[in-house]
C-alpha cells in the first residue's frame, strides 16, 4: 500500500542523505521525495512516498525514528489528512489539440501558465492521483516533459506535528 | 582557559575519562597530536595499521564497556579505519571515531588525502559530524560520547577539519556537563501493561526457551538474567553475542543456538511454546529459514531498540526497553507470581530436553596422531580455568572457541559477530590486555585470519601487552573448505592457505615467543608452558586437523530442528 511519511529533521548538512542512505541501503523503494525549510529555521520537513506492506512500512517509520537528525516521524495514513502534488506538463499544441488541452485543464482545475506556437505548459495542484487522470485524459496529445513536486501531506484538524520538548 | 581546538579534544576526552586512544597519526590531525604530545594523561597507543586501531579501541570497549576512543588521520586514515567502524557497528559497540579532515577551505576540491569521511562511514556508524567551528567542537564531542554509549550502543565518528584545530585559534573551553538532543530519546524503561503481560505468558509456559543476546552484555544485566532464569528454572540458550552471560556451567544452559549452536538448543528452540527473547536480535544466522522458525511459539521481545522488534520474526509481545530494568521489573512479577505455574508440563519438557542434550552433539573424533582443534580448545579453558579474556578472528575456530570454550562472565567473550571480521582478534585482544593488564587475554585465531592484522604484533611489543595467541593452524580458509565441501562438491576454490610463514620466525621477527605444536599430546604441555610466561606474547602454532568440520550444523535455507550432526 502506498504511504505518505511526513519526517520533521534537523536543518542540517547531511540530514538528507541519512534519508536517502537509509532507503537505499535497506531497499526500500521511494516513489517521491520532497523536502524544505518550515516556519521553524532548526527544521527541514520531509514528505517521502513509499509503498509496502504494514511490516515494511512499521519498520521504515522505525528505522527513519532511529536516525538521530530526524525529530518525528508521522505516517500519514494513520490520520485523516490532505495531500496535493504539483505538477507542470509541457505539452505539443496545435490546431484543435489547442482547444482540447484548453478544456482538459479546465475540467482539472488546472491553469495553463506558458504558451507559444506549438506548446501549452499545464499547472496542475491535486493528490497523485489526480496528477494521474489527468495525464491519462491526455489520450495521444504529444507530451514535452512532465515535472512533478512529489506529494505532500498535512493531516487535517488544529493540530500540527509536535517537536518534543529538549 | 583559553585553548586551542585541538588541546579542546584532549581536553573533552579527560572529562569523559578516557585513559587511552587508539591511533595513527598524519597531517590533517597534526596538530591533535601535538595537544596530545604535551600532556600525559590521555595515553596514545600508536598501531601499525589504522584498522588495528578500530579493533583495538572496539576490543577495549567489549572488555571494559566503557567507549573505546580512536584517532586518525583523513584520506586513508579513515577508510583504513572503516572495516573496524563496520565491525563495531554490527555488535553495537561504542566507540568515539574522530577522524582528520583537510583544511575547510579544500573541502569538495579534492585535495591530498581528502575524502568525505563523513559519507563514507555514514551507513555504518550510529551517527557522525563534522565540526566546522571550533566553537562547536565541545559540544560536538559530548554528543558524540552520549550517542555512542547510551540506547543501543555504537560507532559515532566525529570528522574534524585541520583547521578547527589550528593552534594559533584559542577561544574559552568549558565542557558542557549536559546534552540535550531533542531527536534523541533512548527508551529506558519498558511499558509495565506490556511487561506485566509477558509474565503473565512466562509463568504460564509448558515448554518455555530463553534466548538472549549481545544486548544482555551490552546492559550489564546478567545478574538479574541469571537470577530471572533460576528463578524460573526454565532452559536458555544465548546467541554467539550472548555468550557469558549466563553461566555455561549451569545444567539449565543449553549452550549456544542457531547454525553452529547444540543439539539441544535448537530443538528446544524449535519445540518451545513460549520464546523470551532478550536483547538479541533474531539474526539470520541465528532462526535458520524465518518460515520454519519457533513454529509453535508465542514470543516476548525484550530490546532497547525498537527497530530490532518484529524485524525478522513477529513477535506478540514486544517490550521497547533496557534490558536490566526490564527484567529487574519481571523478576519482581515473576516473584508476585510464585515462579512458574506448570511444573508437570515442565518436568515433561525437561526429561525432552535432556534426551536431546543425551545426543553429546559436542563429541568430536579423537586421534593420537593428529591434533582435534576442538580439543585445543578444551585445554585453553582448563589451562586458564575458564576464567580468561577470549578474543577470537573468523571463521571455523571462531565457532570452536564458542562451542568448547565454556564463558562463565559477561564480557571475556570478544569476538566480531555481526560483521564476521576477519583480522579482528589480535588488535581486540590487544585493547582487551591494555585495558587488564593483569587478566589472561587469549586470542583464539586461524593462519588466514592472524595475517590480516598480524602487524599489530609489532604493537604489542611496543606497548608490552604479552598475550597468547592461539592460531588453530589446518592449512586451510576452514570454514570456506567446510562449505566447499558440503555444497560445491569438494571445488576447493581459493580456500587453501598455500605458502604459509614459518609462524615461529614471525613471532621472533617482532620480538616475541613462537611455538609450533604438532602432536596431540604436546597441547596442554605448551598451553601451560605458554601460560606461565606472564611478561611475553606467545604466539602457539598448532598444526591441526585440515579436515575437521565444524558441527553441528543447521544449513542456510534450512530450519533449527533440520541439523547435520556429524
Amino acid at each position: 500500500m502506498r504511504h505518505i511519511i511526513s519526517i520533521l529533521m534537523e536543518n542540517e548538512a547531511g540530514a538528507l542523505s541519512r534519508v536517502a542512505g537509509l532507503f537505499s541501503a535497506r531497499g526500500y523503494n521511494i516513489e517521491s521525495l520532497c523536502v524544505a525549510p518550515t516556519h521553524d529555521d532548526s527544521l527541514s520537513r520531509l514528505t517521502l512516498v513509499t509503498s509496502g506492506d504494514e511490516f515494511v512500512i512499521e519498520q521504515i517509520v522505525k528505522q527513519l525514528n532511529k536516525l538521530i537528525d530526524v525529530v518525528k516521524v508521522q505516517d500519514m495514513a494513520d490520520t485523516a489528512h490532505i495531500e496535493r502534488e504539483l505538477m507542470l506538463v509541457k505539452l505539443q499544441a496545435f490546431d484543435a489539440v489547442r482547444e482540447e488541452v484548453y478544456r482538459l485543464a479546465d475540467i482539472f482545475r488546472g491553469q495553463i501558465i506558458d504558451v507559444t506556437e506549438s506548446s501549452y505548459t499545464v499547472q496542475l495542484v491535486g493528490p497523485g492521483n489526480k496528477l494521474d487522470a489527468f495525464i491519462d485524459a491526455l489520450g495521444s496529445i504529444p507530451v514535452v516533459e512532465i515535472v512533478r513536486s512529489g506529494a505532500l501531506g498535512i493531516s487535517r484538524g488544529p493540530r500540527g506535528m509536535l517537536v518534543p520538548e529538549v | 582557559m583559553e585553548l586551542s581546538g585541538g588541546e579542546i579534544l584532549v581536553e573533552c576526552l579527560k572529562s569523559e575519562g578516557v585513559d587511552a586512544v587508539f591511533g595513527y597519526p598524519g597531517g590533517a590531525v597534526l596538530h591533535i597530536y601535538d595537544a596530545l604530545f604535551q600532556q600525559e594523561q590521555v595515553q596514545h597507543v600508536l598501531v601499525r595499521h589504522e584498522q588495528g586501531a578500530v579493533h583495538m579501541a572496539d576490543g577495549f570497549a567489549r572488555a571494559t564497556g566503557k567507549p573505546g576512543v580512536v584517532l586518525v588521520t583523513s584520506g586513508p586514515g579513515a577508510t583504513n579505519a572503516v572495516t573496524g567502524i563496520a565491525t563495531a557497528h554490527m555488535d553495537s559497540i561504542p566507540l568515539v571515531v574522530f577522524t582528520g579532515q583537510v583544511h575547510s577551505a579544500l573541502i569538495g576540491n579534492d585535495a591530498f588525502q581528502e575524502v568525505d569521511n563523513v559519507g563514507i562511514t555514514r551507513p555504518c556508524v550510529k551517527h557522525n559530524f563534522m565540526v566546522k567551528d571550533v566553537r562547536d567542537m565541545a559540544e560536538t564531542i559530548k554528543k558524540a560520547f552520549y550517542v555512542a554509549t547510551t540506547g543501543r550502543p555504537g560507532p559515532v565518528v566525529v570528522d574534524i577539519p585541520k583547521d578547527v584545530t589550528d593552534p594559533k585559534v584559542k577561544i574559552p573551553f568549558e565542557y558542557p556537563e549536559k546534552v540535550a538532543m531533542r531527536s534523541y530519546h533512548p527508551t529506558e524503561k519498558g511499558h509495565s501493561g506490556q511487561i506485566r503481560k509477558a509474565v503473565d505468558l512466562i509463568v504460564n509456559a509448558e515448554r518455555p526457551m530463553i534466548y538472549t543476546g549481545g544486548g544482555v552484555i551490552l546492559g550489564r544485566a546478567g545478574d538479574e538474567l541469571t537470577h530471572f532464569t533460576k528463578k524460573l528454572g526454565y532452559p536458555i540458550v544465548n546467541t554467539l553475542m550472548g555468550l557469558g552471560a549466563y553461566p555455561s556451567g549451569d545444567k539449565q544452559f543449553l549452550g549456544m543456538l542457531g547454525m553452529h549452536g547444540t543439539y539441544e538448543a535448537n530443538m528446544g528452540m524449535h519445540h518451545c511454546d513460549v520464546l523470551i527473547a532478550i536483547g538479541a536480535r533474531f539474526d539470520d544466522r541465528v532462526t535458520g529459514d524465518l518460515s520454519k522458525f519457533c513454529p509453535h511459539a508465542k514470543i516476548v521481545h525484550v530490546d532497547i531498540d525498537p527497530s530490532s522488534i518484529s524485524k525478522n520474526v513477529v513477535v506478540d509481545v514486544p517490550i521497547v526497553g533496557a534490558v536490566k530494568s526490564v527484567l529487574t521489573e519481571m523478576i519482581e512479577l515473576v516473584n508476585q507470581a510464585g515462579g512458574a505455574k506448570k511444573a508437570q508440563a515442565l518436568e515433561s519438557w525437561w526429561d525432552q530436553i535432556e534426551q536431546w542434550r543425551g545426543m553429546k552433539c559436542l563429541d568430536y573424533k579423537w586421534s593420537d596422531e593428529i591434533i582435534k582443534p576442538q580439543y585445543v580448545m578444551q585445554k585453553l579453558w582448563e589451562v586458564t580455568k575458564g576464567d580468561a579474556f577470549v578474543t577470537s578472528d573468523v571463521g571455523q575456530h571462531q565457532m570452536w572457541a564458542a562451542q568448547y570454550y565454556g564463558f562463565n562472565k559477561p564480557h571475556r567473550w570478544i569476538n566480531s559477530g555481526g560483521l564476521g571480521t576477519m583480522g579482528f582478534g589480535l588488535p581486540a585482544a590487544l585493547g582487551a590486555k591494555w585495558a587488564y593488564p593483569d587478566e589472561e587475554v587469549a586470542c583464539v585465531t586461524g593462519e588466514g585470519s592472524i595475517q590480516m592484522c598480524s602487524q599489530e604484533l609489532s604493537t604489542a611489543f611496543q606497548y608490552h601487552l604479552p598475550v597468547k595467541i592461539i592460531s588453530l593452524n589446518n592449512r586451510y580458509l576452514g570454514m570456506v573448505r567446510q562449505w566447499q565441501e558440503f555444497f560445491y562438491s569438494g571445488r576447493y576454490a581459493m580456500s587453501y592457505m598455500d605458502a604459509l610463514p614459518d609462524f615461529v620466525k614471525l613471532a621472533e621477527a617482532y620480538g616475541h615467543v613462537g611455538m609450533r605444536i604438532e602432536k596431540p599430546a604436546d597441547v596442554e604441555g605448551a598451553l601451560k608452558e605458554a601460560f606461565a610466561m606472564k611478561d611475553r606474547l606467545v604466539f602457539m602454532d598448532f598444526q591441526t586437523d585440515p579436515e575437521e568440520n565444524v558441527y553441528p550444523m543447521v544449513p542456510a535455507g534450512a530450519g533449527l530442528n533440520e541439523m547435520i550432526l556429524v
